[in-house]
């Protein structure tokens, strides 16, 4: 049996008086694609943060490789776990190719800071995610959509074995979301990475992911992969939403269909009726 | 050449690599033009400014003294009446420059200076209390009051900064917070400042006023010496935390995922940003604007996303020379350096102003 790469044990997690996360456990085996779920404040993104040591535990702790991540010096950690948060602020006038080699921060020092291994790196993680067409454009200027695919470059350029990714694809139009989903998928089947991302939309969440952890409260209430976890029942649990699940078309995952009030009455009504 | 100093074209525009055995780095032109361009400016506007005076000494002759040269008297004149002078605001305007550059790094905005960390606002009261306090009234006698000014304005710049860094603490350090904290400190100390002015004496008002628009007057080598040897020790301590600054940049989780730790990194440079502001400003007084102006300066003219250090040092000594040379011989009588660096500065610090006007990104 091999060890999880990343291990949450009985974390309890909070900021000042508030304890947002408590008692929660959770394995993260190599070379798998997690998705955690959940409503707005159900502590998914400070989970991720603390997962990623951005954030002190108060009980309970994070193991990377079985190792506790608090205790193992921080660049350390950096050559193992890269992560994105959701929205990363670049500093104005910062080029393309300028932010994916500060990637390679963790593997270098004062006197050794653009080797000729950086430069091999940076250059195919550019390429990689085809933005190495934009490698001297500042990002300032560039879309959204490009911005996020520079910041997965410079995850990649890190070369880590676990990216952390928190919503990768706030403010992003739905062609664009499904265009950093399809370079974190990619991550996985080609380059081999562990990823654990905090996702808002269940549709992709579903697609995009092998395991979907729902959580609410600080809490997970279900935890394996989305044909198993997205139902009715834990929609309306997790989420207070009546909705129904229907089959994806397209990849065969489960689709959730939210009702809504006005067809609820409807249903209601066409029940009555019938 | 040997071809040991590796220079291959490179894979990626604008990030041509130069390479030395183990060493390895960005080939950056615009920088290095940029450095050696101010530090020939330099030289030229330091001669200069040492030739001028009642007896004014030719470029050429000030050169050649400089090297070794000259005859007697202008041996004399040369370096122990003018070049301590000019060598304080070199050095001063280096300290300034460098402090600049390191504190808007740290505190990711244009519009940060040492003057937020405390530094000028806690010397200048100190300095005030100094003279004011202890000319007229024989708690101290005038020259030991004069020996001591630099040395307690030292203290008091770096007491108030180590109290705005502990006010600002909070399981580290924000910029944001910092700045904030920084301007209330400040307000603070000011206040003092101007009640001192009030309750003193004129002529210690006077004397007061003077120092706090920041003078290179009557400097001589015990100035140069300090801030000599505080350059000496933090510019390489500078260069060499500067590999953080570029990580320092982003969002604090960006900074820690990428495997800096942010509390020493910033400490660090925080420490060394203080000591360069208080060291100088215990030299010249609070010289206005050159720690502000001059990294916004040397970033627009190198295009990069922070302020280059090296370069803002060589430009925030050229800047403070040059501002003395025209304090000098501009008006006739003798300016303080600080007004004239201020007259520089203030139009420059509206045009920022305006310029971002669209929100400061924290």
């Amino acid at each position: 049996m091999t060890t999880p790469r990343l291990e949450a044990r009985d974390l309890q997690l909070g900021y000042g008086d508030h304890v947002i996360v408590d008692g929660l456990n959770l394995d993260v085996l190599d070379g798998t694609v997690t998705a955690v779920i959940g409503p707005n404040g159900c502590g998914k993104s400070t989970l991720l943060r603390a997962l990623a040591r951005l954030m002190p535990t108060r009980r309970g702790h994070v193991l990377l490789d079985g190792r506790r991540i608090d205790r193992t010096p921080t660049r350390e950690v950096a050559k193992v776990l890269g992560v994105l948060p959701q929205n990363p602020i670049a500093p104005e006038g910062l080029t393309v190719a300028d932010l994916v080699a500060r990637g390679r921060h963790p593997h270098q020092a004062w006197y050794r800071q653009w080797s000729s291994d950086d430069e091999d790196v940076v250059a195919e993680a550019l390429s990689w995610t085809g933005m190495d067409q934009f490698a001297e454009r500042t990002v300032d200027a560039l879309s959204g959509g490009q911005r996020q695919r520079v910041w997965i470059s410079m995850a990649l350029a890190q070369g880590t074995d676990v990216l952390l990714l928190d919503e990768p694809t706030t403010f992003l139009d739905l062609a664009h979301q499904v265009e950093v989903l399809d370079l974190v998928e990619r991550l996985h089947t080609e380059a081999g990475r562990t990823v654990v991302m905090v996702l808002h939309d269940l549709n992709l969440a579903a697609r995009y992911a092998k395991r979907l952890v729902a959580m609410r409260g600080g809490k997970v209430v279900a935890d394996g992969p989305p044909d198993q976890v997205l139902t009715e029942d834990m929609l309306r649990t997790v989420f207070d939403l009546d909705a129904q699940i229907v089959l994806d078309p397209v990849a065969g995952t489960p689709l959730v269909v939210p009702i809504g009030r006005r067809h609820r009455a409807l249903e209601v009504v066409a029940a009555d009726a019938g | 050449m040997t071809g040991l100093l590796e220079r291959p074209p490179g894979r990626l525009a604008g990030r041509t690599p130069v390479r030395l055995g183990p060493f390895s780095g960005v080939w950056r032109p615009r920088v290095i033009a940029v450095t050696l361009t101010g530090l020939a400016l330099l030289v030229l506007v330091a001669a200069v400014n040492i030739g001028r005076g009642d007896f004014p000494i030719s470029l050429a002759e000030v050169l050649a003294v400089l090297v070794g040269g000259g005859d007697e008297a202008q041996q004399f004149i040369v370096l122990e009446l003018r070049l301590p002078r000019t060598l304080t605001g070199i050095l001063v305007g280096a300290a300034l420059g460098l402090s600049g550059a390191i504190t808007q790094a740290i505190a990711r905005n244009p519009l940060a200076s040492p003057d937020i960390l405390g530094v000028t606002a806690g010397a200048s009261a100190t300095a005030a209390a100094v003279i004011v306090l202890g000319g007229g009234n024989g708690v101290i006698t005038g020259l030991l009051s004069a020996a001591g000014l630099p040395v307690a304005a030292l203290l008091g710049g770096l007491f108030t900064a180590a109290l705005v860094y502990a006010l600002s603490f909070r399981r580290g350090i924000e910029g944001y917070r910092l700045v904030l904290v920084g301007v209330g400190v400040g307000a603070v100390a000011m206040a003092i400042t101007s009640w001192l002015l009030v309750v003193a004496e004129v002529y210690q008002a006077a004397q007061a006023t003077v120092w706090l628009t920041g003078s290179l007057n009557a400097r001589g080598w015990e100035h140069v010496v300090p801030v000599g040897f505080a350059l000496v020790v933090l510019v390489p301590v500078a260069l060499l935390l500067a590999f953080v600054l570029g990580g320092l940049q982003f969002g604090d989780d960006t900074a820690r995922g990428l495997g800096l730790n942010l509390n020493r990194s910033r400490g660090a440079l925080i420490l060394v940003a203080v000591a360069l502001a208080a060291v100088a400003t215990a030299s010249a007084g609070p010289i206005a604007f050159v720690a502000l102006v001059v990294p916004q300066i040397c970033q627009r003219l190198v295009g990069s996303s922070r302020p280059p250090l090296l370069a803002s040092a060589v430009h925030g000594a050229l800047l403070t020379v040059g501002a003395d040379l025209i304090a000098r011989t501009a008006l006739g009588t003798e300016l303080p350096v600080g007004i004239v660096t201020a007259v520089l500065g203030a139009p420059y610090l509206l045009h920022l102003l305006a310029r971002r006007n669209r929100g400061v990104t924290a």
